[in-house]
């Protein structure tokens, strides 16, 4: 018997009421707002039995420059087998860009954090090889920022 | 039976040529044998890679320009054939390719990333391969057509034909 997603909620809401801002609705999936701080032992609850979110989809981020909380970091979780999708959003501040690595949770968040490093500069504490993974050694800013510039280059080569 | 064989009329060696010899200048020779031994490295880094394989595969028959043996060494090869997008990370890579090439070499530019940058203008990706390495021919598309790429090839050898070609021994 597949479990309910409003189960899934109500679980949450009553073991970490206070840690989750708010819930969301949009495009049939439920989001779930949450403090940063609580994002490592909600995601170990939802890995674990009976829910088993044993996929992570994506790992990503949204820069919405000129806002109080710049940074927006996005899970997409889904469980095999209850059938379930789940996003979990959380907001960075600029001044302190630093989250805790999932990779102790699921081993892909692994290179997925690095491209978010790569191409937002968020630091994932925790994380066994933060190293840039798209772009090369001595390449300076994130490129998917709002405020890098539109037709900065930096090649690594002399161009004619 | 052995009268009709007798009757058929008799098989008449071909007459070898006058003299046994033809006369040509020597940097047409070795342009003509040059353009029909194009082996070609392929540097395909995207997408154009698909249309290459089926442009140099039996289908479109590319051996019949004496370009069909693909060598995977750039050092065995003289047509560098610069498939799809090249990144500013990928750049000194192409360049290093480049220069292992022993002369004479050769570069095609396939498809309108390499030619360009298409439509990649970013941080990310180099505005076309003329930026870092010398090119011969360019082949536009989005991929280029099999029988484009045959056309460019065919272009490259007229090319190699006027060429004032280079020989080891030649007196500068």
């Amino acid at each position: 018997m597949a479990m309910e997603k409003q189960i899934v909620l109500k679980d949450l809401q009553e073991k970490f009421g206070s840690e989750i801002s708010k819930t969301d609705l949009q495009f049939g999936d439920d989001i779930l707002h949450i403090k940063k701080e609580a994002l490592i032992p909600i995601v170990n609850f939802l890995r674990q039995a009976p829910y088993e979110f044993t996929m992570l989809l994506d790992l990503t981020c949204v820069d919405y420059l000129g806002e109080e909380d710049r940074f927006e970091m996005v899970y997409h979780l889904f469980s095999l087998k209850n059938n379930l999708r789940l996003r979990i959003k959380t907001r960075l501040k600029e001044s302190d860009l630093k989250i805790d690595s999932i990779t102790s949770v699921w081993k892909n968040a692994n290179w997925l954090e690095r491209e978010v490093y790569d191409m937002f500069g968020v630091e994932f504490e925790g994380h066994p090889y933060l190293k840039r993974i798209f772009m090369y050694d001595g390449f300076e800013g994130f490129p998917l920022r709002k405020d890098y510039p539109l037709r900065k280059r930096q090649p690594r080569l002399p161009l004619k | 039976m052995g009268k009709i064989i007798d009757d058929l009329p008799q098989w008449e060696p071909h007459t070898p040529i006058q003299g046994g010899f033809i006369t040509t200048k020597f940097n047409e020779l070795l342009g003509w044998a040059r353009k029909f031994s194009l082996f070609h490295y392929p540097f395909v880094t995207a997408c154009c890679g698909m249309e290459y394989m089926s442009a140099a595969c039996a289908h479109f028959d590319i051996d019949r320009f004496g370009a069909g043996w693909t060598r995977f060494s750039p050092r065995q090869s003289d047509m560098l054939l610069v498939v799809g997008t090249v990144t500013q990370k990928m750049a000194p890579v192409l360049r290093t390719v480049y220069n292992q090439m022993t002369n004479p070499k050769w570069v095609v530019a396939f498809g309108a990333c390499a030619v360009s940058g298409g439509i990649y203008d970013n941080y990310a990706v180099v505005q076309g391969i003329d930026r870092i390495i010398p090119v011969d021919v360019y082949i536009p598309g989005c991929p280029p057509r099999p029988e484009t790429v045959l056309d460019a090839l065919v272009k490259l050898q007229e090319k190699i034909q006027k060429h004032e070609q280079e020989w080891r021994w030649k007196s500068k």
